[in-house]
């Protein structure tokens, strides 16, 4: 007998010997969305450490040359739009770019997909502004450049306009420990910092 | 595999693993109460993670509803677990993976072991999880020769100090900064003499260290959060981004799940996304939170193995009340409120779960007689089930496993009493009256008289708190 029969197995007696099942109704009476409050979003994002820049989108390559230094090596998704890059960054598009050099950018730069106001959570679903999951792990800085009309406002909302089959990653904040002491520490193995450009 | 007949609802076996102790949880509990670091350690910890986590779900104007949706959700994957799993592993491999079963610690360390050989590597990345330590996995990969590395800095702390984790959320609690600059400067390869104490500098200290391995090692070993049966998707929370490192970077990623993790549709993550951060960390939502579904081609671990883990669960999932303790989510949230807990620290608890939950979860998994004392390790007085954003109803578990524990009646009437004891303050202050009036009498100590002496004859006893943790709950 395969294992896979002798635990299924198992589970099917535990449930018989449980006596018959009543089909569970779960309530689902809590709030699936909400106004949204976009001062509340940057309130949150920096509440957890993160950079907020609302700017036009024309303003876009200005504010990132401002926050990286002159020459800095930033690499980008592929289908990362080319006017949100200043000239004073030394641009690398992730064509199978090895984890080395990766690792060895100054910044990262992608879009994202959707924002979660309440949580101060932007995520990633690895379409071609935002690139492989790599990407935005390895460089110390990321630099995430959002649409408002990508924010919502509750969790709820957020999962009902991702896409499950998509590798997604959910970052609220810099990567942080709170391990020793309990006290917090910015930047274990992520980025160090993160800054989300506004757009609006 | 074990010779177990088709369809019998199957404990942990012994000898692997660690959902048991070495010793009864009183006097694992003695040791700890007479460390004074321990427990000042663990009463800040817990004080500032209850108040953290306190904020965070006054914000949420439907914590209850959620709390209920929680509930319900669990109560019906376990009522459908079988089917669910089914079509978990039907969605898993046709995003491209490869599911395996195994029904105890046992087949698991196996399988888990046999597709590492398979890959060459004779090193694992491993993000925290609780699973894999019940199933004693690092134990079984030394064995045959391939070394795991934590890569959570807690798991680090207590990996480099080859000790034992303590807390499920913050497994060094028990360690302060000066305690882990020295297991660092010992353990740690490679690492700068000059290090300091602090927070910044240990943990900057711990990225370099695992950088080049992360960069390196070809395959990584990870629990699972949540399972979606509907999309085949995994999640795994976490802060540092040590998970996200062991998820992405490797060649092959291997996840271990125990059975009770799957949730039936995407839907359902809106619920416990929502309750595990705020009743965990006490944070809105954790730093990061990865899903995949199979393997993406380009992107992360081409090869992805999920191995479905029963080990004592079925036996738990044949008790239509007990079965509660399946639901658990793994907050730790009733760990910080317990007031046993709170003087004792983990270790006391010798399984890998530890608190309220731990000891409800322990003895169903290996069967009562191998972990009795534990359900006498409470004073019942509920603030666990006030706390635990899955409302699951630890103190009536409690109290089903007494009945069932075959427990010496003197030690299980001084542990009951003790605990019952310290969460109620007057009564707690009659006994350390009777103990100043028995120590002017000339006796030795200050333990308790009897029958509390049971459990507290080596150590000093704690202030009472000024009120109990139900009320403090409730006025919270
Ligand atoms: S029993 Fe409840 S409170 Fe305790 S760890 Fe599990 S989910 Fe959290």
């Amino acid at each position: 007998m395969s294992s896979r029969d002798l635990l299924l197995g198992r589970l099917r007696a535990a449930l018989a010997a449980g006596g018959p099942q009543v089909p569970v109704e779960v309530p689902r009476d809590y709030r699936h969305g909400g106004p949204l409050d976009l001062d509340r979003f940057v309130a949150r994002l920096i509440d957890y450490r993160a950079q907020v820049h609302r700017v036009s989108e024309d303003a876009v390559a200005d504010t990132i040359a401002a926050i990286l230094p002159a020459g800095a090596t930033v690499v980008v998704p592929p289908g990362l739009p080319s006017g949100w890059l200043p000239s004073t960054v030394t641009v690398r598009p992730d064509h199978d770019l090895d984890n080395g050099r990766i690792a060895a950018a100054d910044a990262v730069v992608t879009a994202a997909a959707v924002a979660v106001a309440e949580t101060g959570t932007v995520v990633l679903d690895g379409s071609p502004d935002q690139g492989r999951r790599v990407l935005s792990l390895l460089p110390d800085r990321h630099v995430c450049v959002l649409r408002t009309a990508q924010v919502v406002a509750t969790v709820p909302e957020a999962l009902a306009r991702l896409t499950p089959q998509r590798p997604l990653t959910w970052i609220s904040g810099p990567s942080a420990t709170s391990d020793i002491e309990l006290s917090r520490v910015e930047g274990v193995h992520g980025p160090r910092t993160l800054h989300v450009v506004l757009l609006p | 595999m074990t010779h177990t007949f088709l369809g019998m609802p199957s404990t942990a076996p012994p000898g692997v693993g660690h959902l048991r102790g070495t010793e009864p949880f009183p006097s694992a509990a003695r040791r700890s109460l007479a460390d004074p670091q321990l427990r000042r350690n663990l009463g800040h910890a817990t004080a500032t993670i209850r108040a953290r986590s306190a904020g965070m779900i006054a914000e949420v104007p439907d914590w209850q509803q959620l709390r209920e949706a929680g509930r319900a959700i669990k109560t019906d994957v376990m009522a459908r677990l079988p089917e669910l799993l089914e079509q978990l592993e039907a969605r898993v491999t046709e995003a491209g993976a490869v599911v395996h079963w195994a029904a105890d610690a046992t087949e698991a360390n196996r399988i888990v072991t046999d597709l590492v050989r398979a890959t060459g590597s004779e090193r694992v990345i491993k993000v925290k999880s609780m699973v894999t330590q019940e199933i004693g996995l690092n134990e079984a990969l030394v064995a045959a020769g391939i070394a795991p590395v934590e890569t959570d800095l807690a798991e680090l702390i207590v990996q480099l100090g080859d000790d034992r984790p303590s807390h499920i959320l913050v497994p060094a609690i028990h360690r302060n900064r000066a305690e882990i600059r020295e297991i660092f400067l010992r353990a740690m390869p490679g690492v700068d003499p000059g290090l300091t104490d602090e927070p910044a500098a240990l943990a900057a200290a711990a990225r370099n260290y695992l950088r080049q391995t992360f960069l390196t090692t070809k395959v990584a070993v990870s629990g699972a959060n949540f399972a979606v049966a509907q999309t085949g998707t995994l999640a795994v929370v976490e802060s540092e981004g040590n998970g996200r490192m062991c998820l992405t970077l490797p060649e092959t990623l291997i996840t271990v799940m125990g059975i009770e993790k799957v949730v039936p549709t995407w839907q359902d993550l809106e619920v416990f996304l929502q309750l595990l951060p705020r009743a965990s960390t006490g944070e809105r939502m954790n730093p990061y939170t990865s899903m995949w579904t199979g393997v993406t081609p380009g992107d992360g671990p081409q090869a992805f193995h999920l191995v479905l883990l029963d080990n004592g669960r079925s036996a738990v999932l044949a008790d239509p009340t007990g079965r509660q303790a399946l639901h658990c989510i793994r907050c730790s949230a009733c760990l910080n409120v317990c007031p046993v807990y709170e003087r004792t620290g983990g270790h006391a608890y010798g399984s890998v779960y530890p608190g309220p939950i731990g000891a409800v979860l322990s003895p169903q998994l290996t069967g009562v007689a191998d972990n009795a004392s534990l359900p006498y390790a409470s004073s019942l007085c509920g603030a666990c089930y006030d706390a635990c954003p899955v409302k699951i109803n630890i103190p009536e578990l409690l109290v089903q496993l007494r009945d069932q524990a075959p427990h010496p009646r003197a030690e299980a009437a001084a542990m009951a009493a003790a605990a019952y004891t310290m969460d109620h303050p007057r009564l707690y202050e009659a006994a350390q009256r009777a103990v100043r009036l028995s120590r002017l009498a000339g006796r030795r100590g200050c333990a308790l008289p009897p029958p509390l002496d049971g459990w507290t004859a080596s150590r000093d006893l704690p202030d009472p708190p000024a009120q109990t943790f139900r009320q403090w709950w409730a006025g919270r």
